[in-house]
């Protein structure tokens, strides 16, 4: 709009062709929000919403039996954090709320690592591989992604029940007499959550050797260096991108797990998605919930900008 | 790097091996999930005649074709809306908004819909499935818009400009020259967010209302009790449906390369 008016001196028929150049230009952007306006609403409705209200009961008083009473109240927020001595009135931290972060930040640290251990070297066997058979190595990672997660969970569950696959083999073999409780534990939910998310650590890591001239690795041997600085010096600055977004992508569903740690960790070993879940359901406490969830948003958020601004500097860095 | 083989052999046979008790013992006579007593399909036929399973089966499927089939529509939509354009006021806007669903955990958004609605049913004593359509259709506009966007990013303009130049109506540019074209990105969006429907179980599990239970929510809700080798019938049945889709997926984008 502005340049039609600073041009405004041009001939007659100049202005007149600009301005109806800028008409057509508006009705393209008019057309193209009418197409987006359908998916926008069902967002704003279903997804993007509904968070605001999140925020605004967390500012409420629980009511008696679930839900809220229209009362502000910072307690919901309080109470994530700290605790007030029903009989002494004393304000503490809030251990058990903080056992339960701390466990689902160390679990989804642990997950993350114990994936790209496994993942890292999967995704550079799938590189070096010829051309043709790249891609169904790629479709056995795939699979198992899109089968869905409860079964895949549920088959570790199966596996290291105490009546289980593991523990009915290793009795009856007589290594051991007692089964091993490895179900409901810590060991459990990391077990679980590595392998559901191990496919998301591989396909980026993949994703950024697969344009890699492995002719690199056969000059650093060349030159002498040993497989370790081939490995340090070569090969993972090189895939350090996918590196990051592949624990990205498994720290941040590791972080907001419900099913696996509901599952394999029982009602003892709860992680942050599980709490929430509670306070929305026997806890009939929905501001404190609200607040968890909140929380939880903060934290992926975090680790999310952190990941943003550190492919920014790459980027910066290259050119 | 020769102990990278050997790590990505023990890294294929973690991620396939604990499938095969599962399916096999589906298979399982008797009802124990770890001692074999004899092939049998007892477990599939329970299943079968089981009323909770064949309910939860069809409301699942409802949802998911239902979901689908609205996301990929308005999916499409916003895709041709978004691409093959100059950048316009709030594109990166309506960009963030399509997104968001991947970005926030589920576990969050369930929340927040279990609030929404729990309003909304309180004012309108409605408890049907349009909660859970509308809920499913959200979180799958991501899944069915990028395979539709990636499709749309590889066409030009110039066949859809040929096509005006020789009087085609807009409308019948679009039915005879880009809707063809576009098919294959359409019907892998739509697979996409099927699967990503009929797999959910945090969202539905806190947004349902009562008596509302959808075949992974049935399962969630068994796995607290004696499991029986039902589940696993289920599982195997679940598993199969995912492989074939995936599979038909693979094939459908390996042609368009």
């Amino acid at each position: 709009m502005g340049e039609a008016q600073t041009k405004a001196p041009g001939t007659g028929t100049g202005s007149q062709v600009q301005a109806s150049a800028e008409r057509a230009r508006k009705a393209r952007v008019r057309a193209h929000w009418l197409l987006n306006t359908p998916a926008l609403i069902i967002l704003l409705c279903a997804a993007s919403g509904p968070l605001f209200v999140v925020i605004i009961y967390s500012f409420l008083t629980p009511g008696d039996y679930g839900g809220i009473e229209w009362a502000f109240s910072l307690d919901g927020w309080f109470s994530v954090f700290m605790q007030r001595d029903i009989f002494e009135g004393t304000l503490s931290v809030a251990d058990a709320h903080m056992s339960i972060l701390w466990r689902s930040v160390r679990l989804s640290l642990l997950t993350t690592l114990t994936a790209f251990v496994l993942g890292f070297p999967t995704a550079y066997f799938i590189a070096t591989r010829p051309r043709e058979t790249r891609n169904v190595w790629l479709f056995l990672i795939t699979i198992p992604f899109w089968v869905n997660l409860l079964i895949r969970t549920f088959a570790i569950m199966e596996l290291i029940r105490n009546k289980g696959v593991i523990n009915t083999i290793l009795m009856s073999t007589g290594i051991i007499e007692q089964p091993i409780q490895m179900l409901f534990t810590d060991f459990a939910i990391m077990v679980g959550m590595t392998y559901v998310y191990l496919p998301l650590m591989v396909l980026p890591i993949y994703a950024s050797m697969e344009k890699f001239d492995f002719r690199l690795v056969e000059a650093g041997y060349d030159l002498y260096a040993t497989r370790m600085k081939v490995l340090r010096r070569i090969i993972l600055p090189l895939a350090k991108p996918g590196i990051v977004a592949g624990s990205i992508l498994v720290f941040i569903p590791s972080l907001g797990a419900y099913v696996t740690p509901r599952i394999l960790g029982g009602g003892k070993n709860m992680m942050l998605g599980n709490l929430i879940a509670l306070q929305f359901g026997q806890g009939r406490n929905w501001p404190l919930g609200s607040a968890l969830a909140l929380t939880l948003l903060a934290m992926v958020m975090v680790a999310l900008l952190i990941y943003v601004r550190g492919v920014a500097k790459q980027d910066s860095g290259r050119h | 790097m020769t102990g990278f083989t050997g790590i990505a052999v023990l890294c294929f046979l973690v991620l396939y091996a604990p499938l095969v008790p599962l399916v096999v013992y589906s298979f399982n006579h008797g009802s124990s999930l770890a001692i074999w007593e004899g092939l049998s399909l007892r477990w599939y036929y329970s299943a079968w005649e089981n009323e909770l399973v064949q309910e939860a089966t069809i409301r699942s499927l409802v949802l998911a074709i239902s979901a689908a089939v609205i996301s990929t529509a308005v999916a499409t939509m916003a895709a041709l809306g978004t691409t093959r354009t100059s950048p316009y006021k709030g594109l990166t806007l309506v960009y963030a908004l399509i997104n968001q669903p991947l970005m926030v955990p589920e576990i969050v958004t369930a929340v927040a819909l279990l609030i929404v609605f729990a309003v909304i049913r309180a004012a309108t004593d409605y408890h049907g499935m349009a909660y859970l359509i509308l809920a499913h259709t959200a979180f799958c506009i991501p899944f069915a818009y990028l395979p539709i966007r990636a499709r749309l990013e590889g066409m030009d303009l110039t066949l859809e400009t040929a096509a005006a130049d020789l009087y085609a109506t807009p409308l019948k540019a679009f039915k005879r020259v880009t809707l063809p074209l576009l098919w294959p990105g359409i019907l892998a969006g739509f697979m996409l967010a099927f699967v990503i429907s009929l797999d959910d179980v945090v969202i539905t599990e806190l947004v349902k209302s009562a008596g509302q239970d959808t075949l992974p929510t049935y399962m969630l809700g068994q796995l607290r009790r004696v499991i029986t080798p039902e589940v696993n019938a289920i599982s195997t049945v679940l598993l199969a449906i995912s492989v074939v889709v995936v599979t038909i997926f693979f094939f459908l984008n390996k042609e368009k390369r």
